[in-house]
């Protein structure tokens, strides 16, 4: 009974979707650790780290996702969510360095040492322990979105104002941690981890299981987006991007709505930085660099916005032929980079899952229902504002 | 002043909106009764669709007063409030959600919670499905119920947006311009529903399309320069001098 709501309510491709990646989870680290080196279907350790680390991207393209594709807030700040969650989780690797450093104090990272810290800063209290640090990496990213959401969104500021804002809220923190009397390690950022839950955190199995828990993770974020886009708030949050004063008139509160969403995505964003920071053993302030933050919207748009899936595969497929470019044609990889991205938005404005659904649908249609009676109404000043990526369709409210 | 104003289900006198030196409102006064339709009209700036700006909290007035219900201020409220106070509004152009099918436009605007974590748990209960499914035969589209809002007629649109208001099922119900852009059938239509949702409501309608009014029914007030030039039966004001000055005169 219970489970068949609950496979109601959050609909068959979603739980697809889980499935999909709780199989992978347990496929990929068979393969690497039970099919011997050599074989045909061995995944090698450099393979494992690298879907690791695309999957703790594809959880930050959903999380965006949730807040861009569904509720029309075009955040180009997620960076610094996802770095906050990545900083949560490498003060803990840190402190589980103990005194294993090079300076070998058992409380005191290196670079607080090498800095002349006499003492902990009180930040870093509970950070020797793992729950701490795995509930700081959920309630830092989201206390910072619900300060800034409440403000902007309270102040009505949307559409490129909003975004500029994001922008300057993630490149602000760059700043900030960058300094080294900030106490995060400024520069150099956090590294030379050793352990995770006191595993040895270079050997394969731990590197296996850092892989199964993004991919579970991921499974569970896809269960969550499709629970809330499917309640009737979900309904809301797509009447708040498309009609946002309409939404008002109706008597809904848009700016808790948005809130609500703004802070779910940050929260997952933060998720998504602390399965990313184990398993590329670094976390400096480049993560918050603006370009970060515009670069996973490009992943969102590539796959497509709007839909579940769309999101893991844009950050997946851009991350791979990232990882090809930067090796083979490091030069050229910007301006694919900048093509893509050109591409997707002159042809592809749903990205590429949109562009399929449409398809289906076109399809569908021709076959099974009789052609309507009268002509649809289609605006086309809307279906092009639609067309541009950078903007969700609105309805003007009035006049 | 409340005392004027009790017994009435809108009130406002002496409203005053400036926009950067224009007057778009000057010392507006209205009372609307109980279960009363009223046609407004007036020519183009005369401050129809800045007035119930101000009734609906979008615009906040320099000075007067605005009652709802004889004691509420409504200029101390917002959108969201005045909308859960039971205040409709309709916008001239349709605004419906058109990524939404027909059913789902017409169950968020339904009478309920709004809260963000009421609209997470909440399931369409059968109630709710019935009421759904009586709007949808009232405003003719029981047929469309499953298509995307976008893939409706214009005047479908208009119909779908009269239908959400009556979910939301408001003691007040304003409406700008609805027969706007409409087929002579539709707009013999509209009026029929119109009439149909004021048995047990209040409504105001902002027309153009004098027609219209007349088939209404109702008393109209007419507006120009942000002021009342005159109030009564359609015949009693298209005889009014001043009336015609207005619309005639230059």
């Amino acid at each position: 009974m219970i489970t068949r709501r609950l496979f109601e309510a959050l609909g068959a491709r979603a739980w697809l979707i889980f499935i999909g990646f709780v199989a992978l989870a347990v496929l990929v680290p068979v393969l690497h650790l039970v099919v011997p080196e050599g074989q045909p279907f061995h995944v090698p350790t450099f393979a494992v780290a690298l879907a690791g680390k695309y999957l703790a991207f594809a959880l930050l393209a959903l999380a965006l996702d949730l807040a861009w594709g569904y509720c029309g807030i075009l955040s180009l700040g997620h960076g610094a969510f996802f770095a906050l969650g990545g900083y949560a989780m490498g003060m803990y690797l840190m402190r589980q360095i103990g005194s294993r450093g090079v300076y070998g104090d058992p409380v005191l990272p290196d670079f607080m040492v090498f800095l002349n810290y006499q003492e902990l800063p009180w930040f870093w209290y509970g950070f020797d322990q793992f729950w701490f640090a795995a509930v700081m990496v959920v309630l830092v990213p989201g206390l910072l979105a619900l300060v800034f959401g409440w403000f902007a969104f309270r102040s009505r500021v949307t559409g490129v104002y909003l975004s500029i804002i994001t922008q300057a809220l993630t490149f602000a923190l760059m700043l900030a941690f960058f300094r080294n009397d900030m106490g995060f390690g400024g520069n150099n950022g956090l590294t030379d981890f050793k352990d995770i839950l006191g595993f040895d955190i270079q050997a394969d199995t731990t590197r296996s299981a850092l892989f199964a828990a993004s991919s579970i993770m991921l499974g569970l974020g896809v269960l969550l987006v499709a629970f809330v886009i499917r309640s009737r708030f979900g309904k809301v949050l797509l009447a708040v991007r498309d009609a946002e004063s309409r939404a008002r008139f109706l008597g809904y509160r848009v700016e808790n709505a948005k809130l609500f969403a703004f802070v779910l995505s940050a929260c997952m964003a933060g998720v998504a930085g602390a399965l990313y920071v184990p398993q590329v053993g670094i976390i400096n302030p480049s993560e918050f660099a603006p370009a970060r933050s515009i670069e996973v919207v490009i992943w969102v748009a590539v796959g497509g916005r709007g839909t579940l899936i769309g999101p893991i595969l844009g950050a997946v497929l851009v991350n791979g032929v990232k990882s090809v470019f930067t090796a083979a044609l490091p030069d050229l990889w910007l301006f694919v980079l900048g093509g893509l991205f050109v591409f997707v938005t002159l042809f592809l404005p749903r990205g590429i899952v949109g562009a399929l659904n449409l398809g289906w649908l076109r399809r569908d249609r021709g076959s099974t229902t009789r052609a309507p009676t009268e002509p649809p109404h289609t605006d086309p000043a809307k279906a092009g504002d639609s067309g541009t990526a950078g903007r969700p369709a609105t309805v003007p409210a009035a006049e | 002043m409340e005392d004027h104003a009790s017994g009435s289900v809108l009130y406002l006198d002496g409203v005053s909106v400036t926009f950067d030196g224009f007057k778009a409102l000057n010392a507006l006064s209205l009372v609307i009764a109980p279960d009363e339709m009223r046609a407004i009209i007036g020519p183009n700036g005369a401050g129809k669709t800045t007035m119930m700006d101000v009734i609906t909290g979008k615009t906040r007035p320099d000075e007067g007063d605005v009652l709802f219900e004889g004691h509420i201020d409504l200029t101390r409220r917002d959108e969201t409030d005045i909308a859960m106070l039971g205040i409709g509004r309709k916008f001239q152009k349709p605004t419906v959600f058109e990524n939404h099918l027909v059913r789902d436009n017409l169950e968020l605007a339904l009478k309920g919670d709004r809260g963000v974590f009421a609209t997470l748990a909440h399931g369409l209960g059968p109630d709710e499905h019935e009421r759904i499914d009586g709007i949808l035969e009232t405003i003719r589209l029981a047929d469309k119920a499953d298509d995307l809002a976008a893939n409706l007629a214009h005047g479908q649109k208009q119909w779908l947006e009269i239908g959400m208001l009556l979910a939301q099922d408001p003691k007040l119900l304003l409406v700008d311009e609805p027969v706007a852009g409409m087929t002579d059938s539709e707009t013999v239509e509209t009026a029929r529903l119109l009439r149909e949702i004021a048995e047990t409501r209040s409504v105001v309608v902002v027309e153009h399309d004098v027609a219209f009014v007349r088939d209404l029914g109702v008393k109209v007030t007419v507006l120009h320069e942000g002021s009342v030039l005159s109030e009564g039966s359609l015949d009693h004001v298209s005889a009014d001098q001043r009336v015609i000055d207005v619309y005639l005169g230059r």
